[in-house]
């Protein structure tokens, strides 16, 4: 069987990878340690990567945290928040974009101000996490406002299916709950506050059966969770 | 049942500094410890035979006692990236007891002799991250962690960082690749200096040995596997969650007795015993009254890992279950190595061609094969911590991915597959010389 060259999809500089040709512009050189005299970098951002650059025996220890104080600042790692976080630190753009492509958390391409990670790792799916990430795109819509993300293991299985808005944790969810995670963004109000995960009390405290929503079936959709578990009171200043 | 880390962990304000000091004597053992020899701290936690609780088990004060002695700048680092699929007590215990791991490495560092500390912890706990930032600030004012230079460093979501040498390179400021041992972290680590890695779980057991002296500490639990454990309990069972055992205790005691067991009228169909990169067990009676230690585990042919017990009931298909962890260590490979870049990619691939009936049984002979290939032969684990899993599900459930291919071609119209035709050199090497003895499959056990 042969391949019909013409139907193998090519970029723009002959490679069949995608991306090649967004990473680097290949007409230009490299981008060299940006001059502090002709890079402005708002004063506020300055002095945070300043102190984080501070903390540590190796300065460039503090390319983490900087570039999240960037993303922060200009809702996603741009190549002017990486500049400025580049000049700050001197070191090169190349370098931090380095970094930023590499982790989950920093994005090099605009997005929506609010993160919603949705867990669809093992134990989230064993209990319906596919559904509930479909059902928070479409609940999401296409508001520019919301960046929402099937993520890795959050570390919350206890609570599964579950999600994370801006950070906070919440579930266990069901496919329905996701019209009420957008609202409570939209109105700046604490998302779905009594299901955060900041209130939950250690396992043994609550009744069996009561900890999450049972896993969905064909035969049986998914169930909220019981009353029970909603009057849990925790430790609210936590 | 006898609570060490979680006992009352839900008392309203223990995240502060007060209440800490009021009711559990907050900071009195790092008092205790600063007036001891530095190898005296090491000798408690030598005869505590506490073994690490982040996944591979090593002895705490052994690892402690390789750090070399003189004035050279030393490092602890604490492991808070809690990534493994199936894990999250690090979480519950830094969310509701912060002070007490702070205490924790103040000890260990004066075990060592370090004057640098750090927490490192997954940029997605952001609650947990602020409340150990504040409580670090508190006791910093307070003057009670001494002249240790300790700070909360955050990630940025990648599961490679929990492995310790990538995660050194993350706190350098760099992509999290893991690198080349020896030289171990002891040795040469954070900044090329000698480093003592541990998790949270492991290091908040510190003031409690000093409180109890090693030599108590060291007969709760069994002799090989001392301590309580706090394992973490998900997937379908009914009241998921963090539940501090005693090591040893029948795994059926986790799994029925304290999770609630799966829904009513259905059977375990496997269990993850440490986080989704132990090799699964079936739910066979003899599986479940395993002891839930260290040794008893590797024995079973899996491991304790994390203390994360993954259950499966029979509603779930083996192959979804496969797919869903070979597609997450996929996204994780850092790239470096190319057995694990490429098999994990490979045998997503494979899988994926299980569901639309491309598949032919020969497959799982290749795909065992491919897994057999990652098994050490990369710089860290996070290869063969795919491998483990996808291996011993085929090893276990070969029926019944042989049924799922039939079916999906039966479905696509491709017809019976001819398993024995089809298979020839062209398979690779291994398993097909002797496909029910030796090779892949049976190599990870």
């Amino acid at each position: 069987m042969s391949i019909d060259p013409s139907r193998v999809r090519r970029f723009a500089h002959g490679s069949r990878v995608p991306g090649w040709d967004d990473a680097a512009d290949l007409t230009k050189d490299p981008a060299v340690v940006p001059d502090p005299a002709t890079t402005p970098v708002p004063e506020g951002l300055r002095a945070e990567v300043e102190d984080y650059m501070s903390r540590y025996p190796d300065f460039r220890s503090a390319a983490i945290p900087a570039l999240h104080a960037a993303q922060r600042l200009h809702g996603w790692c741009s190549p002017t928040a990486i500049e400025q976080v580049a000049c700050v630190m001197r070191l090169t753009p190349g370098y931090l974009t380095a970094v930023a492509t590499f982790y989950d958390m920093f994005s090099t391409e605009p997005k929506g101000r609010h993160d919603v990670y949705v867990c669809t790792n093992i134990s989230c799916s064993l209990r319906g996490a596919d559904a509930l990430y479909e059902a928070m795109v479409s609940a999401a819509g296409d508001d520019p406002d919301f960046h929402v993300q099937s993520f890795e293991c959050l570390g919350a299985c206890d609570i599964a299916p579950m999600i994370s808005v801006d950070g906070e944790y919440i579930g266990p969810l069901v496919p329905e709950d996701c019209d009420r995670v957008v609202a409570d963004v939209k109105a700046g109000r604490p998302v779905f506050d009594e299901r955060q995960l900041r209130h939950r009390p250690v396992a043994e405290k609550l009744p069996v059966g009561g900890g999450a929503a049972p896993p969905p079936t064909p035969d049986r959709p998914a169930e909220g969770p019981t009353a029970a578990q909603n009057d849990v009171a925790g430790p609210k200043d936590m | 049942m006898r609570q060490l880390l979680f006992d009352d962990i839900d008392r309203p304000g223990l995240h502060t500094l007060a209440v800490y000091r009021r009711e559990r004597g907050g900071y009195e053992m790092l008092q205790q410890a600063l007036q001891m020899e530095p190898e005296e701290v090491l000798t408690q936690l030598q005869k505590s035979g506490i073994r690490g609780r982040g996944g591979a088990g090593f002895a705490m004060g052994t690892k402690a006692s390789f750090i070399p002695h003189g004035d050279m700048d030393k490092y602890v680092v604490c492991n808070a990236d809690e990534s493994e699929p199936g894990t999250f007590k690090d979480r519950e215990l830094m969310q509701k007891n912060p002070h007490l791991l702070i205490e924790g490495i103040c000890i260990a560092a004066h075990a060592i002799s370090a004057n640098k500390a750090f927490i490192f912890i997954r940029g997605e706990y952001d609650l947990q991250a602020t409340i150990l930032e504040q409580a670090l600030e508190e006791a910093k004012r307070a003057n009670m962690i001494g002249d240790l230079d300790l700070w909360v460093h955050r990630g940025a979501g990648a599961y490679i960082c929990g492995e310790e040498t990538a995660l050194l390179d993350a706190l350098e400021g760099k992509r999290g690749n893991p690198r080349l041992k020896p030289p171990f972290p002891a040795v040469q680590g954070l900044y090329r200096g000698p480093t003592l890695i541990n998790n949270v779980e492991t290091l908040m057991n510190a003031p409690l040995i000093l409180r109890m002296g090693g030599e108590e500490y060291a007969k709760i639990g069994t002799e090989r596997s001392t301590g309580t454990k706090v394992v973490s309990v998900s997937g379908c069972v009914q009241r998921p969650g963090n539940y501090e055992i005693e090591l040893g205790i029948p795994t059926r005691d986790i799994i029925y007795g304290l999770a609630g067991g799966p829904d009513e009228g259905r059977a375990i169909k496997c269990f993850f015993p440490g986080g989704s990169s132990a090799p699964v067990l079936p739910g066979t009676d003899e599986n479940l009254d395993l002891p839930y230690d260290f040794d008893s585990m590797a024995k079973a042919g899996s491991m304790l890992g994390s203390g994360a017990i993954i259950v499966v009931d029979e509603t779930i298909p083996i192959v979804d279950l496969a797919l869903k962890t070979a597609k997450f260590y996929r996204h994780e490979s850092c790239g470096k190595c190319t057995p694990c870049r490429e098999g994990t990619n490979w045998t997503v691939k494979m899988l994926e061609r299980i569901n639309t009936g491309e598949a032919t049984p020969m497959d799982l002979d290749i795909m065992a094969s491919v897994q057999d290939q990652i098994m050490g032969n990369c710089l860290c684990v996070l290869g063969d911590a795919m491998a483990m899993p996808i291996a011993s599900m085929i090893k276990h459930f070969r029926e019944e991915f042989e049924a799922h291919i039939e079916a999906a071609r039966e479905r696509t119209g491709l017809g019976v597959s001819l398993p024995m035709a089809n298979r020839s050199d062209h398979a690779g090497p291994g398993p097909l010389l002797q496909p029910d003895g030796g090779g892949a499959t049976a190599a990870v056990v």
